[in-house]
């Protein structure tokens, strides 16, 4: 296949960006859509260029770093695929692909198509845990949980952190990324102790990294490659509300 | 130099327990006074990190990646083996003992297995109680399955994203502490030296990847959990990323490597679609508990396949050597992995390998699938039948797979004693970056219980021995120790960028995956393995005369990154030719020809190689110098393993 790439192109932080197009040659359909890059980063380097910077690495779908709008689309236009699951034969011969960062406020571009998505951590941090320290827990199946609870848990615990919902949202809201750990930790019993402060602690950090409302277009679910599930959201709500009407919170 | 296990002394099962009492505290109003540097931010270092935090310790964490939850930890995927014995099938803390250290074919310390295999009751526990969601059963209690040829269920697992789950535990304890400014996260950060001030490590040099930027950290002590040196080979199940610089830059300082001719083939990975391949995806061992592996019986009908000119659907059942089954009754398909991965290229090389390039063996669902139904064999490995067809193009519910082995793990890795010190004071290493407990062969389902064991259950503990006996006084990164290892770092990315030959970094780096692989992969021999020595020598001048680095230090220099990644691997590839040629015997994942039993399985020398060999850095292009720990065995009976 032969295809013609416009992509985004910025020195550092500081720098204003441009699309650049590169023709690219002899792509096999077999390939990943980062092993076509890595062909033209090859011819890039061989003719003195500067490579094109893009964040990935386990190349499985399942560490979260790669992260490229697509065609207008966050991880290109497979469903619930990330980047580097997304192979050239989902293209053909002779098409235009432009390859853009994530367009965030919160998540500026470090260079090209790197992103730094540092606001995430701070989320995290802000309260996405269970307040134990390693030992003297109780033994494993002393906190029986129900089956189907723990595969609801579950699946919002598969979120990869990506940030392909951020991008996804015309108001780069990161809802879909917040409830997806606040309703993991809100359905575990081992969570229900700090739900209340996690929610409260969470949202506030979420909205002091410069995040964008959420008016409920679905965008992100739509997008996400891991399928999280947008009632996630109304759970996160739904807890939301009621830690504030009933705060506790000393943070 | 002797080389000191520090095993404690008494009866095994009481070991680690009299070792805690024995060591030594540090006062909990002391602990604020220390510093303590992990590098690397997998199950091993996160926890670590994390551990170290809430007991007290200044906690400095580094990673390479943009967050701290990218280790590649995250792709494991089967499981974490726990000696619970919650399934009332036998199980016990000798069991996972006696099973680990046979797997690794009698090639791994007795103390410090047993010790993993204590704390793996542990890990389960402190993992659900941070919401970790492993699979449970209708009664709310947890799962379990059998795995990679245990014969008992002690796996416990969260579907096909163990490894995720756990990490994001370790990730949330060590966020909590980030939180509570006990550590100090530095991510997009490489460690490219060790620091030593009057011979003990006391910081690290790092790179700032984004702005390029040199600086130092000093501590009291530096934790390397790095993880393993895979991407040796280029094409492995390993992240992009994954690299062994810092367990590398360690060694050239005096840290000791042992056994690097450890390495496991993984059996069951996508097989290689052409050279443009970046990467191997592995698929999940526990799809061998319902796959049967099979080729054709004979090389006419494989060749007659593999030109298309018959369908797999097209050869009959008598038709199909299930070789696994046929050659070991007792464990079948579940074999250890190093037993599965010689058979498949055995397979191969008599010319009955399947797909287009005869470097693959099928893995077929078909009976599991009339047996249980599509839905619950879906439940099981739905994940990983969609990852399959997302990079094959095929469908594994009508279609067996396609497999092939693949450079999954290293086994070997920095010398450290039971306290997982290095033979430098003050460095330690954890996780896949030491050589500790995995012989020459890692089951199933024990990477992830040694990474969280190192880091929640064992370092918490040695570590504060070390600490309590070294004062709190600071070094700066004023000292010259530091301004010396800067200057060293500064100049050899200098060299790199200055070289503007014609050949990129990853060129360098195919050349020598594919001599690692040929020569020092699944079989090795003598004569093989001096050819790969030289070439590697050739590989390696070459690249320092003709790589191409483009850029310049001080942005976001990707190419830099790997040309220091790579030029480290070229000094390593030899070294594991080394220790490969060192070994003349057969033993778990090393493979070497001219010692097999008459039915091609390794031959042990138990009489002369029962070491472990741990290697001195005496300079790029000298030769290493050996040392030997000997492995003493008191409570397990050296015997040939057999899976028959």
């Amino acid at each position: 296949m032969d295809l013609t790439l416009k992509v985004w192109r910025q020195k550092n932080r500081e720098s204003a960006g441009a699309m650049v197009t590169y023709p690219v040659k002899g792509i096999s359909p077999d390939m990943s859509f980062l092993e076509m890059l890595d062909v033209l980063n090859e011819d890039l380097l061989r003719s003195g260029q500067d490579p094109i910077a893009f964040d990935h690495d386990c190349r499985e779908g399942i560490c979260g770093m790669c992260s490229l709008y697509i065609n207008g689309r966050p991880h290109g236009p497979e469903r619930g695929t990330t980047t580097c699951q997304l192979h050239m034969r989902h293209f053909n011969d002779g098409d235009t692909i432009t390859i853009e960062p994530w367009r965030a406020a919160a998540f500026p571009v470090h260079k090209d198509l790197v992103v730094d998505r540092s606001a995430f951590d701070r989320i995290q941090q802000a309260g996405g845990y269970v307040s134990i320290n390693t030992g003297g827990v109780p033994d494993a199946n002393a906190i029986p949980i129900p089956k189907t609870i723990a595969d609801k848990a579950f699946d919002a615990a598969t979120c990869i952190g990506c940030g392909a919902c951020v991008a996804a949202c015309k108001n780069a809201s990161a809802m879909l990324f917040v409830s997806a750990k606040v309703s993991q930790m809100a359905m575990l019993p081992q969570g229900k102790v700090e739900a209340k402060t996690r929610v409260e602690n969470m949202v506030s950090q979420m909205d002091v990294e410069g995040f964008g409302a959420c008016s409920n277009t679905g965008a992100c679910a739509v997008e996400c490659p891991v399928g999280i599930s947008l009632e996630n959201i109304a759970i996160m709500n739904r807890e939301y509300l009621s830690a504030k009407a009933t705060s506790e919170n000393i943070a | 130099m002797i080389l000191d296990s520090k095993i404690p002394e008494g009866p095994l099962a009481e070991k680690w327990d009299k070792h805690k009492f024995n060591v030594k505290l540090v006062n909990p109003a002391n602990k604020r006074k220390y510093d303590v540097i992990v590098v690397g931010t997998g199950l091993a270092g996160a926890s670590a990190a994390a551990t170290l935090g809430e007991l007290g310790y200044n906690v400095k964490a580094f990673c390479f990646q943009d967050s701290p939850r990218r280790a590649h930890s995250i792709a494991a995927q089967g499981g974490i083996n726990a000696a619970k014995n919650y399934q009332n099938d036998g199980d016990s803390v000798f069991r996972l003992f006696y099973d680990t250290i046979k797997g690794g074919d009698y090639r791994a310390r007795e103390a410090n297995v047993y010790r993993l295999a204590q704390v793996s009751v542990d890990i389960i526990d402190q993992c659900v109680a941070q919401g970790v969601p492993f699979a449970r059963e209708y009664g709310g209690l947890l799962a379990n399955r059998s795995f990679g040829g245990a014969q008992v269920s002690r796996t416990f697992y969260a579907r096909g994203q163990t490894g995720q789950q756990l990490l994001l535990g370790a990730y949330s304890a060590l966020n909590r502490q980030i939180a509570y400014g006990k550590v100090k996260m530095y991510p997009r950060t490489e460690m490219l030296d060790l620091v030593m001030v009057d011979g003990k490590a006391r910081g690290i040099v790092v790179r700032n990847l984004i702005t390029g930027k040199i600086e130092s950290h000093s501590a009291h002590a530096v934790v390397l959990a790095t993880g393993g040196y895979g991407n040796v080979f280029f094409l492995s199940t390993n992240a992009m990323g994954s690299n062994a610089t810092a367990a590398w830059r360690a060694h050239k300082k005096g840290a000791l490597f042992a056994n690097p001719c450890f390495t496991q083939i993984h059996p069951t990975c996508i097989p290689v679609s052409g050279d443009y391949q970046s990467k191997l995806t592995l698929m999940s061992e526990s799809l061998r508990n319902d796959g049967r592996v099979w080729v054709p019986k004979t090389v006419e009908i494989a060749q007659r396949l593999r030109k298309g000119e018959i369908r797999v659907s097209d050869i009959k059942e008598e038709d199909r050597d299930y070789y696994l089954e046929r050659k070991y009754p007792a464990f079948g398909n579940l074999v250890p992995r190093d037993v599965a991965s010689r058979n498949a290229k055995l397979m191969c090389d008599e010319g009955r390998g399947v797909g287009a390039s005869g470097l693959a063996v099928f893995l077929d669902f078909a009976d599991a699938i009339k047996r249980e139904g599509q839905p619950a064999i879906a439940a099981k490995y739905g994940n990983l039948f969609d990852m399959y067809a997302k990079i094959t193009d095929e469908n594994p519910y009508e279609n067996p797979m396609r497999i092939y082995p693949a450079v999954h793990y290293t086994m070997g890795g920095l010398w450290v004693d039971y306290n997982l010190m290095t033979n430098i004071p003050g460095l330690y290493a954890t996780g896949e970056c030491n050589f500790s407990d995995h012989g020459a062969n890692r089951l199933g389902a024990s990477a992830l219980m040694q990474g969280l064991a190192d880091g929640y259950f064992v370092i918490p503990y040695t570590i504060g021995d070390y600490l309590a006996q070294n004062p709190t006084t600071k070094v700066t990164t004023d000292h010259p120790a530091f301004k010396e290892a800067e200057q060293a770092v500064i100049a050899k990315n200098n060299q790199l960028l200055s070289i503007n030959g014609t050949r990129t970094v990853d060129d360098f780096h195919k050349a020598l995956g594919l001599l690692m692989w040929d020569y020092c992969g699944m079989a090795r021999n003598a004569e093989g393995l001096k050819f790969a020595k030289q070439e590697i020598r050739k590989l390696r001048d070459e690249f320092w005369r003709d790589v191409k680095v483009t850029g310049v230090n001080e942005e976001l220099n990707i190419t830099l990154e790997k040309a220091n990644r790579v030029a480290d691997f070229l000094e390593l590839g030899e070294l594991m030719v080394d220790d490969a040629l060192n070994r003349n015997e057969s033993c778990g994942g090393h493979f070497r020809e001219e010692y097999q039993t008459p039915e091609n399985e390794a031959l042990r020398d138990d009489e002369n190689y029962a070491y472990v060999a741990a290697w001195e850095f005496t300079g790029v292009g000298n030769e290493p110098v050996l040392h030997k720990e000997d492995l003493k065995f008191e409570n397990v009976k050296l015997t040939q393993r057999s899976y028959k």
